[in-house]
């Protein structure tokens, strides 16, 4: 809840400080000029400060609520406790005697081996005691151990730091809260703080650290580019072996009528199939190893292909195709020099979609069975709580998958440059 | 014998629902060679169903197209045609689409340039040779496809409604430009049109189809393409018998369209 508060607020507040304070100077370009802008959707641009702040206040949220060192002190939200607290207990004998006593608890990191710290027994029949608590941890602690009076005589506590407390219920102390077990026993748990613990969401230089570690050392037997580099691998095979049938495969659909209705109800019924749900036929088929994975990703990116191909064909203009044939050509002329290009803008567009498919595909096939690839990576540290592997992992997957998708716009502007234009 | 003849042409199209649409009926006439013949009628009067059936591209129900002496049965290089727009290969250069014909035909190489280069200047398209087709002008657009069509050289160029998508003054230009390419070339044109001016500056012969069935109602035999070869087609139009003629073809054109009206109107 805070977090959302929090990015709501850099939302509006930096909305305002960009547009009032330093925006106050006029554009001076054409769509300034417009005076429609609301429902023009060509006068609607992406503002760069915007996508700057947006993405610098993730990593802004995600230091402050991890105690990122990147990020200076002030910044972080209130962190658990850590260091020695103190609670005192009042004890009761079935005679009505009372007595307090102190107990002294050492929060330590959690990785750190620590002694309890040493107290003075005190006064009285209830004695002082200390004991250890991790920090985001808990601990019971058996106040009544070393008393004089314990449980075993009766002895019971009835209020911590003054306030009156029953099995079940908890007292708030300034180091965090003291609850009573059923039984009797006090249960320590000092305050968490508003920051998340490294095993639900690590710091992101713990992230930057592990990925430099992986890079370095591997994970599993593997580097961190063999794992990437495979799943790219399966991608590509895949979505190439599924382009060179796919394609053809649409070509003929689009040409031919027996082919059209030979394969049509295949396509349309294998079409909105996720390849998810191929995943379990083609392990018990071809297992989980590379041919397995190849075979599924074919699958995903064949249908894309065979469909942009058949629509590339079916969307040539008939007057093209009339004048090539009152200018001479022959068939095999026109399907070289009018069907073919006049399709490749749509299959270049089914490409995109096809590999973008086949990624999120192949992630999910390694999640399920893989001996390497990016899936497997994060799946096996999920299953290890490294949690910063997997945050690693989620964000290479990221990264890659835009990455092929820039490619292919890339390619695609400079290959098909027509496109859209006819 | 040469020239094109059109043997009494019929064309009916079956629909799903049984019924049928007697697009053309008993349509004959012939063309001699270098004869320019613009045809004119009310939508549905089956004017581009003829001249896709001159062009091959469809069999008629009845009759037959003669040219040069043989049957027509499919689409060929000796009848050019171009299109209204957008028949333009986009992925080509201006003078690869002009290229285009002769290139299929393996013709050699710096032949091919030659035709192309000698088009392009004719249409006055020189300075955009390596230009990519969608960056010309609607109007730029309609030369590439009148210099594609030339390249090929074919016997009869069969034109539907090129001019249509034009402004005004492209278009008036345009017409200008078929006119001396006709003379140029002394090539045998048919050309569509909904315009009745166009009809008339460009037709040697014009010919007023009606609809249902089409067929032919009135065929003209005019001087003003003739004298629009020479002059500026503004002065054409002052001409004594232009205004006439024009509001003739119009009223005629107009009472079909009132007749079809009424006729529907009466069905419904």
């Amino acid at each position: 809840m805070i977090p959302l508060l929090i990015y709501v607020a850099i939302f509006v507040g930096s909305y305002l400080l960009v547009n009032r304070v330093f925006r106050r100077a006029v554009r001076r370009d054409f769509t300034s000029l417009k005076t429609v802008t609301f429902g023009d959707e060509s006068a609607v641009v992406s503002d760069r400060w915007a996508s700057v702040i947006s993405i610098a206040s993730i990593f802004l949220l995600w230091g402050m609520f991890t105690g990122s060192s990147l990020l200076p002190k002030f910044l972080h939200m209130p962190g658990p406790f850590e260091g020695t607290a103190d609670f005192t207990y009042t004890a009761e004998l079935p005679d009505g005697r009372r007595d307090d006593a102190t107990v002294t608890v050492l929060v330590h990191p959690i990785d750190q081996k620590v002694e309890p710290p040493a107290v003075e027994p005190g006064p009285g029949w209830a004695k002082n005691d200390s004991a250890t608590v991790g920090v985001w941890r808990s601990g019971l602690i058996r106040v009544d151990r070393n008393d004089e009076n314990g449980r075993d005589q009766g002895a019971r506590v009835v209020a911590v730091d003054g306030q009156p407390i029953a099995p079940g219920e908890s007292v708030a102390t300034p180091f965090g809260r003291v609850g009573m077990s059923p039984k009797g026993t006090l249960n320590f748990e000092p305050s968490k703080g508003w920051q998340m613990e490294p095993i639900w969401l690590p710091a992101p230089e713990a992230v930057v650290e592990r990925m430099i570690e992986i890079a370095r050392d591997g994970f599993r037997g593997s580097t961190l580019w063999e794992h990437l580099g495979y799943s790219l691998f399966r991608v590509i095979a895949g979505f190439l072996l599924g382009a060179l049938v796919g394609i053809p495969l649409g070509y003929a659909m689009g040409l031919s009528n027996w082919f059209r209705g030979w394969f049509d109800p295949i396509v349309e019924f294998m079409r909105p199939v996720p390849p998810l749900a191929l995943i379990p036929l083609v392990i018990i088929w071809a297992g989980i190893g590379e041919a397995g994975k190849i075979i599924l990703l074919f699958l995903a990116a064949l249908w894309i292909m065979a469909i942009a191909a058949r629509s590339g064909v079916s969307g040539v203009r008939i007057s093209k195709v009339h004048a090539a044939y009152s200018l001479g050509a022959s068939r095999v002329q026109i399907m070289r020099h009018v069907i073919v290009p006049n399709s490749l803008p749509e299959i270049f567009t089914g490409a995109r979609v096809a590999m973008g498919v086949c990624w999120g595909t192949v992630v999910a096939a390694e999640l399920v069975a893989a001996e390497k690839g990016a899936g497997m990576m994060i799946m096996v540290a999920s299953k290890f709580q490294n949690t910063d592997i997997v945050i690693m992992g989620i964000i290479l997957i990221g990264v890659i998958g835009f990455g092929i998708d820039i490619l292919m716009r890339w390619a695609e502007r400079v290959l098909v440059p027509w496109k859209g234009k006819g | 014998m040469s020239g094109l003849a059109i043997e009494n042409i019929s064309m009916r199209f079956d629909l799903p629902n049984g019924t049928s649409v007697q697009a053309l009926k008993n349509v004959s006439l012939t063309l001699k060679a270098g004869e320019l013949m613009s045809v004119l009628g009310p939508s549905g009067c089956g004017k581009t169903t003829l001249l896709n059936i001159v062009a091959g591209f469809l069999a008629p129900t009845e009759g037959q197209i003669v040219m040069n002496g043989h049957r027509v049965t499919g689409p060929a290089a000796e009848r050019g045609m171009v299109f209204q727009q957008g028949a333009l290969f986009e992925w080509m250069s201006v003078r690869d689409n002009v290229g285009f014909g002769p290139r299929m035909k393996r013709m050699p190489r710096a032949e091919t340039a030659g035709i192309v280069d000698h088009l392009l200047e004719v249409v006055g398209l020189q300075d955009f040779k390596d230009k990519a087709v969608y960056e010309l002008s609607g109007g730029m657009q309609q030369r590439v496809a009148l210099a594609r069509c030339l390249a090929n050289d074919p016997d009869v160029i069969l034109m539907d409604e090129p001019l249509g998508a034009l402004d005004a003054l492209t278009r008036e230009k345009m017409q200008s430009l078929v006119l001396k390419l006709w003379k140029e070339t002394g090539k045998t044109i048919i050309l569509i049109t909904h315009s009745v001016e166009e009809a008339l500056l460009l037709g040697e012969r014009l010919l007023v189809m009606a609809p249902r069935p089409g067929r032919i109602h009135t065929e003209y035999r005019l001087p003003f393409a003739d004298m629009g070869v020479n002059a500026d087609l503004r002065e054409v139009k002052k001409h004594p018998d232009y205004a006439p003629t024009r509001e003739e073809i119009l009223n005629m054109i107009w009472n079909m369209e009132e007749e079809i009206m009424g006729r529907t109107e009466a069905g419904a």
